[in-house]
């Protein structure tokens, strides 16, 4: 197992095994998110994140989704460094764009901006959440919360660019975990891609309407 | 035609190299681009000059030992292209082209545009093979392998090792290399017997060589001048993992 | 006086080297491990006997001037290889390709050789096999073969266009893994100067590490010169960049004779010269003879386009002069058709050095084939071209667009334009039975030895020889040389043989860098090229030879008096290396027009105007000329000619026709 971890390909299944163990994560924050377009002003969406907010298999996986991130990023970072010396002298031309994505080579900077955003929105919502009593203790909500971020019209672009880059950073990456994990087939990689590019639009979009549809008041 | 060409001169490796320009003038555009660079040599050693090192032998694409990163790319602007059949009627009157060699740290350069890839051998040498003795081997026909392995080995092994994959990965990874032996290997039923050590070892030799990572851009398989797929790529993430399972 | 002994075993022909097996001296494992072997050369025949003896305990060094043993130039043969399996059931037997090697060599090779050599080939298809090398196979699994070479069976083993290369892969894999184990050291960017003798024994070589400029001195038990041919003498030619004669001149220069210089094939079907700049010839595989048909205008100086030239004004000349075979006879025949409609005056092209290669008409023909089989009735000529491009970009794709690449010309619409290139050397050191050059100690293996081609080389033949040697018989042979060899403890490098050699080679640099003149080693080369290719090259006369070899010394005289090399030779310098390379071709160019002076016949590849049959074919004179011409170096200049008589016990001569 050492010897695995040591490995480029070892650190490489890593990054894809918490990358679709985030995707995952994704995919059940934007459901119990989307509770907000029922339009009740926050009912259900706030019934829903007190589940989330004291189920105790939801706390403990809280904990292994934090243990994920961490090692998606330390990971990540291990692998960029080895990645830049591996090329002491860079080129002085160097076309990239003609062999490959822009997105696909900028997966540690859209990371990064990704992390960037992550502090502010757990600032935002999740540590006024866990560690203070202003919802806990009933003196406010969370859908309130969220209505008074979101008047803000900077934090909606703020909230709309990290949706950009969560998307490409999912576009490359889906697919990406798939084969690092040699999920290769001729019949089924087709279908994983095209699942890879749904997902990448469709979740950051249902993400980002959600600041966008609470400024605008078209959910209240 | 009449060129100027921005090329990469280094002494040896130990001393820092700079781009130098140069002019070439009445380029044919039936000319190859090693034939261009021909003409420059001639120049440069009529005049007295040391002419531009570079790596060439068979000038038919299947050798592997060009390697001339134009224009920042790999073997230049044609898909599925060696440098040396690289035809000048790809460039126009008056263009400026930059030539550098593969730049990784596993590849140092030796002079000029020529760069050690002994990496690539070592890594065959640690495993890129079948344990077979001269005579051991009985009948051919005793082994039959399905029409569709043996097509997609050959296309895996249709490498020639010119380490284009590597100079184009933003990382200088040679998981494409690699890879392709590996699958070559993995998929026929020779192959079967050692296909976890061999993995094991290949990827190890890999690793201490210095290439980087794959991110899975695919800009290898986009730049290999015999169109290897990254499919290899993920067989070989399978073999390894399945190796290190066992 | 003649010091040639072919060694061929007493007895039938088929038990000969079963019985030579049996019965040679063996040299036991202990002693194998302190033994050791040098190997000039990484391609087919290098590296499948550098694995191979170190698989048998040798402790050997392998030498190659590329940058890893993979590039050989073996990688860049197209076709396929011939081995006598009968799996198609179609009456191939080992006897069958002995034969037909002996009859397409024109009776100039040996029989006990060449039997041998059939009778390995299987064993090479299997060893391959084993390796991982991924042979073209049927559906059920099996291996597929294709008929090549106008050969009667299909015995050829191919992988697409690239047989080559995957088979050099094979031998690759197999020497890698020894450099694994530790039991080869392989010298990269390492060139051959100069053999060590001493007391009259091949020990050793003097190599010039390319990177830094130093010499080295290395010592072994014996020496094994794998280097390749020497079509590169011709400047261009289908070899590669770097294929050069050094080695074996080396060799020759030490006292091994040099056999038949002047049996060069011409390969018919390469892409045209375009112009002055060009550096090399690339070959269109001669399958594509099987689909494609040759012909040029019926009308001189026609320079209408091909598709705008009407079918009755076209000339397929090799269909109307080779009825029996047309567009398939061997290579020789073709290649001098072809020179002959040209040199009259019927070429086509921008040089009118060039035969037309036209797919038009089976392209249409399996369009019919295709429509036959989609059931489409009534199909217009455009859909019958459109099924059938589709059936030829099947079969030959990867030829195809190699040819748009290199002429920027679309095939599927424009018939292809070719003429024939040097493509392969028959001759070489002479070796006897046990593949030992007559230097005690040396032995050449592969296109580097005189062989088992005779005058024509058939279709993938060399492949096969190459490995045959590699993996078959020089395991084999250099027992024989080495058990009595076993109390001979390694010399030390500092004997005076080796300080003298390095001393040589040492000199010739100096002396080359020295010369400061004015023109660089290409000047010289594609000078001697020339001379090459217009005298003693696809027909030869005396008054041409004659000529040639005073032209050739003259260009000697000048490249001593006028070459420049900028630099220093301590370090990387290609300059350097290009010259030392074309100094020797320049000594090799005179040899191979004495040769053919002295062959006043014709036979495979060696045309001699002078013997011809009426209507203008090859004309054998066996009475005088079945024989090796095998040359003895004297001096610069000069050569001492010996002969080995060629005696045929089984396969009676005949004059080849293909009418």
């Amino acid at each position: 197992m050492n010897r695995f971890l040591a490995s480029s390909l070892g650190k490489k299944a890593v990054m894809a095994l918490t990358g679709l163990f985030l995707i995952s994560f994704l995919v059940v924050h934007c459901a119990i998110n989307s509770l907000i377009f029922y339009n009740d002003g926050g009912v259900n969406f706030n019934a829903g994140a007190e589940f989330m907010g004291t189920n105790p298999i939801i706390r403990t996986m809280e904990i292994v989704l934090f243990i994920g991130i961490l090692l998606h990023i330390y990971q990540a970072l291990i692998l960029t460094l080895n990645n830049n010396k591996a090329r002491p002298v860079k080129y002085t031309l160097n076309a990239a764009s003609a062999n490959s994505k822009w997105y696909s080579r900028s997966m540690g900077l859209l990371g990064t901006l990704i992390l960037m955003f992550l502090i502010i929105h757990l600032k935002q919502f999740w540590v006024i959440s866990r560690f203070t009593d202003e919802i806990t203790g009933g003196h406010t909500t969370l859908f309130a919360k969220m209505q008074e971020a979101f008047s803000s019209p900077w934090v909606v672009v703020v909230y709309l660019f990290a949706m950009i880059s969560l998307g490409y950073h999912l576009l490359h990456g889906f697919r990406s975990a798939f084969q690092t994990l040699g999920l290769n087939n001729k019949k089924y990689t087709p279908f994983i891609q095209a699942i890879g590019t749904g997902f990448s639009v469709i979740v950051p979009f249902i993400f980002a309407m959600m600041p966008v549809s609470i400024h605008m008041g078209w959910v209240k | 035609m009449n060129l100027t060409l921005k090329i990469w001169r280094q002494k040896n490796a130990k001393e820092a190299g700079n781009l130098v320009t140069y002019q070439v003038k009445d380029i044919s555009e039936d000319m190859s681009f090693l034939e261009m660079f021909d003409v420059l040599n001639e120049q440069l050693v009529h005049k007295g000059e040391e002419p531009i090192a570079f790596d060439h032998d068979c000038r038919e694409g299947i050798c592997g030992m060009c390697s001339m990163f134009i224009n920042g790319r790999a073997h230049g602007p044609a898909q599925g292209t060696t440098t040396c059949q690289l035809h000048m009627r790809k460039f126009k009157d008056g263009d400026t082209i930059v030539v550098e060699p593969w730049r990784a740290r596993a590849f140092p350069v030796v002079k000029d545009l020529i760069v050690d890839r002994s990496a690539f051998d070592r890594v065959i040498s640690s495993g890129g093979f079948i344990s077979v003795n001269t005579g051991n081997a009985k009948d051919a026909n005793n082994i039959p392998v399905p029409k569709q392995d043996a097509d997609n080995a050959f296309a895996a092994a249709a490498c020639i090792g010119c380490g284009a994959c590597v100079a184009a990965c933003k990382n200088s990874s040679a998981m494409l290399f690699v890879s392709a032996k590996v699958s070559q290997l993995a998929l026929l039923p020779q192959g079967a017997i050692e296909r976890e050590s061999r993995v094991l070892n290949m990827v190890k030799q890999m690793d201490e060589e210095g290439f980087g990572n794959c991110t899975n851009t695919y800009a290898c398989e986009a730049e290999c001048p015999k169109e290897i797929s990254v499919e290899n790529i993920a067989r070989m993430n399978r073999e390894y993992l399945r190796a290190n399972l066992k | 006086m003649t010091k040639l002994d072919s060694k061929i075993p007493e007895g039938p022909l088929e038990t000969k080297w079963t019985h030579y097996k049996s019965t040679i001296p063996l040299v036991n494992p202990s002693n194998k491990r302190s033994m050791e072997v040098i190997i000039v050369g990484s391609g087919l025949a290098g590296a499948s006997a550098a694995s191979s003896l170190a698989e048998l305990g040798y402790q050997v060094k392998c030498f190659c001037f590329q940058d890893s043993p993979r590039r050989a130039h073996s990688i860049a043969a197209q076709g396929g290889i011939n081995a006598a399996k009968n799996y198609q059931n179609d009456g191939d037997s080992t006897f069958r390709l002995f034969y037909d090697t002996v009859k397409g060599g024109d009776y100039r090779s040996r029989e006990g050789n060449v039997y041998r050599l059939a009778e390995v080939s299987a064993n090479i298809i299997d060893q391959c096999v084993a390796q991982g090398v991924p042979f073209a196979r049927e559906y059920g699994g099996y291996l597929s073969n294709r008929s090549f070479g106008g050969t009667q069976v299909q015995r050829t083993f191919y992988a697409a266009g690239q047989t080559g290369q995957q088979l050099l892969l094979g031998a690759y894999s197999g020497l890698e893994r020894q450099v694994g184990l530790g039991t080869v050291k392989m010298y990269s960017r390492h060139e051959m100067l100069e053999i060590v003798v001493i007391d009259g024994k091949a020990r050793g070589i003097i190599a010039r590490d390319l990177i830094s400029g130093k010499l080295e001195r290395h010592f072994g038990h014996a020496v094994l010169l794998c280097s390749g041919g020497y079509g590169n003498v011709f400047y261009l030619s289908t070899n590669a960049m770097g294929s050069n004669v050094t080695a074996a001149w080396k060799a020759h220069r030490r006292g091994a004779l040099f056999g038949n210089p002047c049996f060069t094939q011409i390969h018919p079907t390469c892409i045209p010269v375009s112009g002055d700049h060009q550096s090399k010839l690339t070959l269109m595989s001669e399958s594509l003879r099987n689909d494609g048909r040759i012909w040029v205008p019926k009308k001189k100086d026609d320079s209408r386009k091909p598709v705008d030239i009407p079918e009755e004004e076209r000339d397929y000349y090799l269909e109307r002069r080779y009825p029996a075979f047309g567009n398939l006879v061997p290579r020789d025949v073709a290649s001098r058709a072809a020179k002959e409609r040209c040199d009259a005056g019927y070429g086509v092209g921008t040089s009118k050095m060039a035969v037309y290669l036209d797919f038009a008409f089976n392209t249409l023909r399996y369009g019919k084939v295709e429509a036959n089989k989609r059931s489409i009735h009534n199909p217009s000529q455009e859909e019958l071209k459109k099924l059938g491009q589709e059936v030829i970009k099947e079969k030959y794709g990867n030829l195809f667009e190699m040819y748009e690449k290199i002429t920027g010309e679309n095939p599927y619409e424009m018939p292809m334009r070719i003429y024939p290139a040097v493509h392969y050397t028959m001759g070489g050191l002479w070796v006897d039975y046990e593949l030992m050059t007559t230097v005690p100690g040396l032995y050449s293996l592969g296109e580097a030895n005189f062989s088992d081609h005779g005058a024509n080389r058939l279709g993938a033949s060399a492949l096969m020889q190459g490995l045959a040697d590699g993996y078959f018989v020089i395991p084999y042979t250099i027992g024989s040389y080495l058990s009595k060899d076993i109390s001979t403890k390694a010399i030390p490098t500092d004997h005076a043989a080796f300080m003298d050699a390095e001393k040589n080679a040492q000199e010739r640099l100096d002396k080359l860098m020295n010369i400061k003149g004015t023109k660089s080693a290409d000047h010289f080369h594609k000078k001697l090229g020339k001379v090459m290719w217009d005298k003693c090259g696809m027909a030869r006369n005396e008054k041409g030879l004659t000529e040639a070899i005073s032209e050739i010394r003259a260009i000697r005289e000048e490249f001593w008096k006028d070459l420049r090399i900028p630099g220093t030779q301590n370090e990387l310098n290609t300059e350097l290396e290009k010259a030392g390379r074309v100094a020797d071709f320049l000594e090799l160019g005179e040899l191979m027009c004495q040769d053919a002076l002295l062959r006043k016949e014709s036979c495979g590849g060696h045309f001699r105007e002078e013997s011809q049959t009426p209507d203008g074919e090859a004309k054998r004179d066996d009475d005088n000329f079945s024989y090796v011409a095998a040359w003895e170096f004297k001096d610069a200049g000069k050569w001492e000619l010996h002969k080995e008589e060629l005696i045929f016990d089984i396969v009676h001569p005949t004059q080849r026709s293909y009418k």
